[in-house]
């Protein structure tokens, strides 16, 4: 079961950072909407991840799409704090206890709880990531508009995502 | 201490966010060029506003020898312009049309951050690319003396490479027979008031009280005194002379500065990058 686990992740690593790298890194409308489905493995990670290694994840896949987006250390420092809001939005949503389903996704977690939780993480490392990358304050409306745009192209590209491989569990 | 390691480990998401999100913006203002220049200039922009409004106290101190030097300048350009109203026309002159063919123009400016006790020393004057001051620019010190060059330049602001600092290497002269030198400070000598001429050709004699002035081929003009030889003819392991000289230029009491806008700098600059390197 935990080997299954690790294999999944690795999977899903490899085949949400080769579409983003090669597929939606040449993608946007007008350079004002670009989405970062990247971002779902790290929504995804099992639920009893400790916070280091969830933490080294987000840091090491930053990292990476950092090289291949010529901007060192943007990324990572968005998918970071994409960490820490996942972990802040699950112990205060979830009780910690009673967590018996294996990972955050659409089908163990329903539509309501799974869409907040999405929109949150992503909405932050948006944020993060335009102003880290614009790093001035003059043109706060278009960096903010860039980054709602994006945060809805990414957040729909993740639905989507989330229903095609949506399994009916019993709950 | 246990109670500090329980509350750490309660919250340590939060302190691994903390550790994680400073190594990012680290790394993202060390490798970007574009955010590691807005956070410097923004920071000089800050730093420099801050010792502005200082220097407007400390402006006071030196009020006295500022006015003494500024008479005396006044003095020296009135006699000149008194020499040059007095020449007789009636006797063919031949008149030379300075204002169009000027050069060089100084621009005055203050300095509002000096320092002089480092290896390596900046200073910061209040003007900036709204006065037209591009960096390489060189600067002089008001009465005689070279201090440095313009090193960045931000909107109202710009630092100066002073000659204190390893980096800088001003090309002079010996007024007395043109023999081409090195201006350098340092190399084991952290007087601010001696520097050294290096590379002299062995066959020149220096001799104590010899002038230096500036040569005209970087971005000073020439013929600038910089300072008096006080021990020359030091022999070094090349075939070359060094020399040491007294400065001119009071580094720890300066207060006003002249930025040197050279008109053909750009001109010369263009035509000369027409020569390859390896030719």
């Amino acid at each position: 079961m935990n080997s299954r686990i690790i294999i999944v992740n690795v999977i899903r690593w490899f085949l949400l950072l080769f579409v983003q790298i090669f597929l939606l890194k040449n993608m946007g409308f007008y350079d004002l909407s670009t989405p970062f489905i990247y971002v779902l493995f790290l929504l995804l990670l099992p639920f009893g991840i400790p916070n280091i290694l969830l933490y080294l994840l987000a840091f090491g896949t930053g990292l990476t799409l950092d090289a291949f987006y010529d901007t060192m250390g943007v990324h990572a420092t968005a998918c970071v704090v994409l960490a820490f809001v996942r972990i802040s939005f699950i112990s205060i949503s979830l009780n910690r206890d009673a967590i018996d389903d294996p990972e955050p996704s659409l089908s163990y977690m329903g539509f309501q709880w799974f869409s907040l939780y999405a929109f949150l993480c992503v909405v932050a490392h948006h944020l993060v990531l335009f102003f880290l990358e614009t790093f001035r304050l003059t043109e706060i409306g278009y960096t903010l508009m860039r980054c709602g745009l994006s945060c809805i192209f990414t957040l729909l590209i993740i639905l989507l995502v989330e229903f095609i491989f949506y399994r009916r569990t019993p709950r | 201490m246990r109670n500090l390691w329980i509350f750490i480990s309660r919250y340590n998401a939060f302190f691994l966010f903390i550790i994680f999100f400073i190594v990012g913006i680290y790394l993202t203002v060390k490798n970007n060029s574009y955010q590691r220049s807005v956070t410097l200039n923004s920071s000089n922009e800050v730093v420099g506003t801050a010792y502005e409004r200082l220097n407007v106290f400390k402006r006071y101190l030196n009020l006295g020898m500022v006015n003494d030097s500024l008479a005396a300048e006044n003095a020296k350009l009135k006699s000149q312009l008194l020499a040059l109203t007095t020449v007789d026309t009636a006797k063919y002159v031949k008149v030379v049309d300075t204002v169009t063919n000027q050069q060089y123009t100084y621009l005055a400016a203050k300095v509002v951050k000096n320092s002089i006790t480092l290896r390596n020393n900046v200073m910061t004057i209040n003007k900036g690319t709204v006065d037209g001051i591009k960096s390489g620019m060189a600067v002089i010190a008001p009465q005689r003396g070279v201090v440095g060059f313009i090193r960045d330049v931000s909107a109202h602001l710009a630092t100066i490479q002073s000659l204190l600092h390893k980096d800088t290497k001003i090309s002079v002269t010996l007024k007395k027979n043109n023999a081409l030198g090195s201006l350098v400070w340092g190399d084991g000598n952290f007087d601010i008031k001696k520097a050294f001429v290096k590379e002299v050709p062995n066959h020149i004699k220096m001799y104590v009280g010899d002038s230096v002035v500036t040569s005209g081929y970087g971005s000073f003009p020439a013929g600038i005194l910089v300072g008096k030889i006080i021990k020359p003819n030091v022999a070094t392991n090349d075939n070359f002379l060094s020399g040491e000289l007294n400065l001119f230029t009071d580094f720890s009491t300066l207060q006003y500065v002249y930025v040197v806008k050279d008109k053909k700098a750009e001109e010369q600059k263009a035509l000369e990058s027409l020569v390859k390197p390896n030719e």
